[in-house]
């Protein structure tokens, strides 16, 4: 089994074909409510988050922080 | 007020509630698992709304998926944008401004763009469906207060919606003067966050936002050039 490359904020990981977006924030230590998750330049809705994450994939996942 | 250039969250608390707002901007950034979601932890505790904005972003495209990314993080339509043309000045790059405002709007956000002191791009803002403009009193962080108070007071007077003072206010009597010359509200961060006492630097905002509104709507008297006696004439 091939495993998933796929980078997350940056950093590039390995997951098991199959991982979905939700499972990915989970093994990661990410909070999964006031994030949103983008892939290659555009937002994944949370209705999406049970799909399976994608070979290659550029995910940028964002939280509310101090600043403006 | 903002939430930036506070020290910690508790410093951030006592100030934010010292100033009395019930609505305080956010920026967005990449989540790590230590960093958590501290700050909307803290502003729910203390049911204080959030606005999210665009801090940050250099053009119409980067504005426009962080004010999504936004909406779907934070549960909100409402968006501070902010388009800056670089690092130095971080002054509103008014054509990418005008850009990202009607693509918000398009899409259904509220939308509460930061822009200069222009009277024309404001009116260019409230004409692609604004919900309201926030000019700048001077660049953000420099506390200079309110460089050209004609342009907000032109501002104001033309407007159909809210005007909020946004950046460079310095110390409490900026903000009156932003009321005075009838904004509906200023937003400030650094000016609190990064005065020696930001709790205190809060309430006097306060007070001093207070005393503008009540001054404007008072009336103030015509400057005159000559003095004019406020006594009875002597027999």
């Amino acid at each position: 089994m091939i495993p998933l490359g796929v980078t997350v904020n940056g950093q590039d990981h390995e997951f098991a074909p199959g991982t979905s977006v939700r499972t990915m924030l989970g093994a990661l230590g990410l909070p999964d409510t006031g994030v949103a998750v983008a892939v290659d330049g555009a937002v994944l809705p949370k209705s999406r988050w049970d799909d399976e994450l994608g070979r290659g994939w550029t995910v940028e996942v964002l939280t509310a922080v101090q600043g403006g | 007020m903002g939430t930036g250039g506070a020290a910690n969250l508790a410093v951030l608390e006592a100030a934010l509630v010292a100033s009395g707002t019930e609505l305080t901007t956010v920026a967005m950034r990449r989540v790590d698992a230590a960093g958590g979601t501290g700050v909307l932890d803290l502003l729910r505790r203390l049911d204080i709304a959030v606005l999210p904005n665009t801090a940050g972003c250099r053009g119409a495209d980067e504005a426009v998926l962080t004010a999504r990314l936004a909406r779907e993080a934070l549960g909100t339509d409402w968006v501070k944008l902010e388009v800056v043309a670089d690092e130095r000045t971080l002054l509103p790059d008014a054509v990418e401004l005008v850009r990202a405002a009607e693509r918000l709007v398009d899409d259904g956000f509220v939308v509460l763009p930061y822009t200069t002191d222009d009277p024309i791009l404001a009116r260019r803002l409230e004409d692609v469906g604004c919900a309201a403009v926030m000019p700048l009193g001077s660049p953000i962080g420099t506390g200079l207060g309110i460089g050209n108070p004609h342009n907000i007071a032109m501002i104001t007077e033309a407007a159909g919606v809210p005007v909020v003072l946004d950046a460079g206010i310095g110390t409490a009597s900026d903000a009156a003067l932003a009321m005075e010359l009838g904004c509906d509200a200023v937003l400030l961060a650094t000016a609190v966050t990064r005065a020696r006492d930001p709790e205190l630097m809060a309430s006097a905002m306060a007070d001093a936002v207070r005393a503008g509104r009540a001054a404007r709507l008072a009336g103030r008297i015509p400057k005159r050039f000559w003095a004019q006696a406020s006594s009875p004439d002597l027999p």
